[in-house]
């Protein structure tokens, strides 16, 4: 039966999770001119800077409020509004997102008040939209912290309008932490298949793509969703949600506009891909395009080619919920069997798997991946020398991947992205076949050499 | 940790300019402010001390987002490379737990993975809601009978620089003097041994392994270390030691200036980037223990290592002569890796000196003559600003530059904590050198400066095979 657990041990071991506020300001990061600020020590930014400037290999705008131990104590909000004066002024931002940490959440910061009173005094700086976020380092996840993010810049930025269809080419996605810059991209160019304008929060593929651009330097984001077209999203024809995580932002887009949405859970695997497609042919009114259905035919193809290797292969895989799911429905579309799972934090996405997961860290998905004979890992760096340690190829998936050119720009969803993913995996568990081991007849007559079956067993022989 | 303890710890006595304001001590700007927290400069500095359970107690971020980020390198045990955290929940914090959880943590760490000690990093919310990690770790230790260390650096203390003074400061007040030293193994040369500590050597991508073989040479056994490839039990005999090197200037001056206060063991600064810096350092062991045969083995030793070293580096200097380097990182570095560059020819336009000391800024002075430029302003924008007008040919900071260098289409030289390659020693210049080549020369930057070939043209009615003009 499956089942949820959570281990139950008072230290965590190679962490699995990052925490929420860099789950926000990912979120943040995907608008354009727009700059991330988190209310909390000087370490909680630079800690998530040197994250995502490893896994992008990009600059990457992020601010801090710089609480040091005596306003931690005394008050803090003079740092938001001193922050939010500086950033106004020296970057003029479209959007800055606000985000709490641990720290601030523990001294119990009410950004919500501060902003208000920022608003009423500072009025010069009414141009620039402040979305702010509350996410504690002790809840959660980067997901939950993403969504978190997402849910309040709809409910800043969107009005409560409502003309839905006003735009009947225009489609709204909304594209939950497990979506790389070039899952973005390629869900944007499906989308403009059929002839639609997708809207996509958090666009990263627009600023994290990693893309030379003529501007030496820039303070804010360097592409991303803009605001007007989020302020937009109340008119689009249909809004398209894809990851379970964002179930709450959709929920909240659709009271606010009335636009109508359609939920995945991921757009890997055959069945999640021709769901997604038959979805934008029936909003479009259009067949779907030839281009479309010979990469599903590429799809099926590789399929069949790679089930041997898929088949009963058994991988452990550590990812946050949306990711976990996402590629735990399409290896078992494969034959795949899903000996360990771990998750960092419990969510809904989770429940419908019909797996055993294990939320926890690395430490357990090594434990589960040993115990349960495990062919392959797929996780975060981090994994590396869990990997290491069993023995094991890896697929780099989630964050950080710091140790692998491209990792960002990976395309695992869509047709094409699913079929790379079957391509690699087939190609890493081949590095696990073994041949049978060679047996030595006691009738054999010549005695093999030392060089022939290695020098141990040619002492044994002698022994 | 009291503000006024806090204080106490930035005035330092061993630095001659004490006196002065610090600039690497200036408050942060909030919404301006780069830089890491206490608990990073804490972590930076002991982390790589192998054998020892590191648990950063507090909620996930601390640990989460940074674990296993450094290039510090060990032999043999691995044990400091796993990340280690209470990851406290919302109820330990808001119920009172996370002491509890803390002591059944450091439980666990011992059981499982046998750690020669246990070292406890305080974070920002454990410190606001007042744990008594101190009295945790004295129990820990009774009860489980592996020391168990506080390190209390909490990130709203300060600066990275203060973290590592704090971390400094935990190493003299709990760990070093605990433990007596095993006589040192006769040298096959017969040569006397020597006891030597180094402080502030951190084996980034292993370079002090460049290094090592030439104190074994010399009969320089190296007692203990902050902290890079060391030992637990290293660290708890540094006090035996004759002489300390303190590699990495200003940050950890305390922890060598008690030293000599409390066991009277003399220290002196130095580095082991460049030729005539690693001479230097090698000649100071030598001076400073007052062996006259040392000391003239330790010139031959130099002689043949420079000999050797210049050799290998002509051709490079051949390449790198007169090239022009705008470098921007903290502290030590700013003035140790300016010989080294001078060293193979090249010319120092412009440092950073934001996390500088006086001391250091004095030295750089020397170094670099009057009209380099000192640049106390890290953003990327004065970076690529002064790049430009000073006309140099690369930068060479920290990670955190490093896209911003690659986005202004700019060749650029990693020098910090998560670097890949060795760069001390007399064998390191050499793959400095090539580094240095490596991205100065590249074909890359005239490819991604030169415009789309359609830019470039006005290709308006023109046909294939005819030549378009305009």
């Amino acid at each position: 039966m499956a089942e949820i657990s959570k281990t139950v041990k008072p230290l965590s071991v190679n962490p699995l999770k990052s925490s929420q506020p860099l789950g926000a300001a990912l979120a943040f990061l995907g608008l354009a001119r727009a700059v991330p600020l988190m209310h909390g020590s000087q370490g909680c930014t630079a800690f998530g800077k040197v994250f995502f400037v490893r896994h992008f290999r990009e600059p990457i705008p992020l601010q801090t409020t710089a609480m040091d131990q005596v306003s931690t104590i005394m008050g803090a909000d003079e740092n938001i509004t001193q922050a939010l004066t500086t950033l106004s002024e020296k970057s003029k931002p479209e959007v800055i997102g606000l985000v709490t940490t641990g720290l601030s959440e523990t001294q119990g910061t009410d950004i919500h008040r501060t902003l208000k009173t920022f608003r009423a005094t500072q009025t010069e700086f009414e141009q620039v939209a402040i979305v702010p976020v509350n996410t504690p380092d002790f809840l959660g996840c980067l997901e939950t912290g993403f969504a978190l993010a997402l849910e309040a810049i709809i409910e800043t930025l969107v009005p409560k309008t409502g003309h839905p269809g006003r735009r009947p080419r225009q489609v709204n996605v909304l594209a939950s932490s497990m979506f790389t810059p070039g899952d973005v991209e390629c869900v944007k160019e499906w989308i403009e298949a059929f002839g639609l304008r997708p809207v996509v929060l958090p666009d990263i593929a627009d600023s994290l793509d990693g893309h030379l651009v003529p501007a030496e330097f820039s303070s804010l984001t360097l592409g991303g969703t803009p605001r007007r077209e989020i302020a937009a999203m109340g008119e689009s024809i249909a809004t398209l949600v894809i990851g379970k995580s964002l179930d709450k932002a959709a929920d909240k887009l659709k009271a606010r506009t009335g636009v109508p949405d359609v939920r995945f859970g991921g757009l890997m695997g055959l069945d999640a891909c021709d769901a997604f497609t038959q979805t934008l042919a029936q909003i479009s009114g259009q067949p779907v395009p030839e281009k479309l259905e010979r990469k599903r035919d590429q799809l099926q193809d590789a399929m069949v080619d790679s089930h041997f290797m898929l088949g009963f292969a058994r991988l452990a895989l550590a990812a946050d919920p949306d990711l976990l799911a996402m590629f735990t429905r399409f290896a078992e579309g494969m034959g795949a069997k899903i000996v360990a799972a771990v998750s960092p934090a419990r969510a809904e996405a989770l429940t419908e798997l019909g797996i055993n997961i294990t939320i926890g860290d690395l430490e357990d998905l090594e434990h589960l991946a040993r115990r349960h004979d495990a062919e392959l890992v797929m996780t975060n760096s981090h994994g590396t020398e869990t990997a290491r340690r069993l023995n094991l190829p890896l697929l780099h998936a989630g964050f950080p991947q710091y140790d692998l050119m491209g990792g960002y720009a990976r395309v695992w969803m869509g047709y094409r992205g699913s079929r790379q993913a079957l391509f690699d995996l087939a190609n890493l568990l081949q590095t696990q076949h073994h041949d049978s081991e060679p047996y030595q007849s006691l009738y054999r007559q010549d005695s093999p050499s030392a060089h022939e079956i290695g020098t141990a067993a040619a002492t044994d022989l002698v022994c | 940790m009291k503000a006024s303890e806090i204080q106490a710890l930035l005035d330092e006595p061993a630095c001659r300019h004490n006196h002065k304001e610090k600039s690497g001590c200036a408050r942060p700007r909030p919404g301006a402010a780069a830089g890491g927290c206490a608990f990073d400069g804490a972590q930076i500095a002991l982390l790589p001390i192998a054998d020892v359970a590191h648990i950063v107690h507090g909620p996930i971020a601390c640990s989460g987002n940074s674990w296993d980020n450094r290039g510090a390198r060990a032999s043999g045990t691995a044990l400091y490379r796993i990340g280690m955290t209470t990851d406290l929940s919302e109820t330990d914090i808001v119920m009172g737990r996370s002491e509890k959880r803390l002591f059944h943590a450091i439980k666990q760490a011992v059981a499982h993975y046998h750690p020669a000690a246990v070292f406890v990093y305080a974070t920002c919310v454990t410190a606001l809601i007042g744990d008594d990690m101190e009295s945790v770790c004295k129990a820990a230790t009774a009860r489980w009978g592996v020391p168990v260390i506080p390190v209390d650096a909490a990130g709203f203390y300060g600066t990275k620089n203060l973290g590592n003074r704090l971390a400094g400061e935990a190493m003299f007040k709990y760990v070093i003097g605990t433990a007596e030293p095993q006589a040192a193994r006769a040298h096959p040369a017969r040569i006397p041994t020597y006891d030597v500590n180094l402080i502030g050597e951190y084996n980034i991508a292993g370079e002090f392994w460049n290094v090592a073989p030439l104190f074994d040479e010399l009969g320089l056994r190296i007692l203990g270390k902050l902290s890079g490839d060391a030992r637990f039990h290293e660290v708890q005999t540094m006090h035996r030691a004759r002489v300390t090197m303190v590699v990495c200037a200003k940050a950890l001056l305390n922890v060598a200036r008690k030293l000599q206060e409390d066991y009277d063991i003399p220290f002196f600064e130095g580095s082991f980037y460049g030729v005539q810096d690693t001479s230097n350092a090698l000649r100071d062991f030598a001076r400073m223990i007052g062996d006259a045969d040392l000391m003239a083995r330790t010139e031959s030793l130099i002689a043949r290592e420079e000999a050797k070293a210049n050799a290998a580096l002509q051709p490079w200097r051949e390449r790198l002569h007169g090239k022009r380097v705008l470098l921007y990182t903290g502290g030590v570095k700013s003035w140790s890796i300016v010989s080294a560059l001078q060293d193979l020819g090249m010319k120092v336009v412009a440092t950073g000196t934001k996390k500088s000391t006086q001391e250091d800024k004095a030295r750089i002075r020397e170094l670099m003559g009057d009209d380099a430029r000192m640049m106390d302003d890290g953003s990327p924008k004065a970076l690529l600003s002064t790049y430009h007008e000073y006309r140099a040919d690369i930068l060479i900071a920290g990670g955190r530059n490093l896209y911003t260098a690659l986005k202004a289409r700019i060749p650029f030289l990693d020098i910090n904590q998560e670097r890949e390659f060795a760069y001390a020693g007399y064998c390191g210049m050499e793959e400095l050198a090539r580094q240095l080549a490596l991205s100065i020369e590249s074909p890359v930057w005239q490819a991604v400066r030169t415009p789309a070939p359609w830019a470039r043209q006005n290709l308006v009615g023109a046909i294939l095979g005819v030549e378009a003009h305009g």
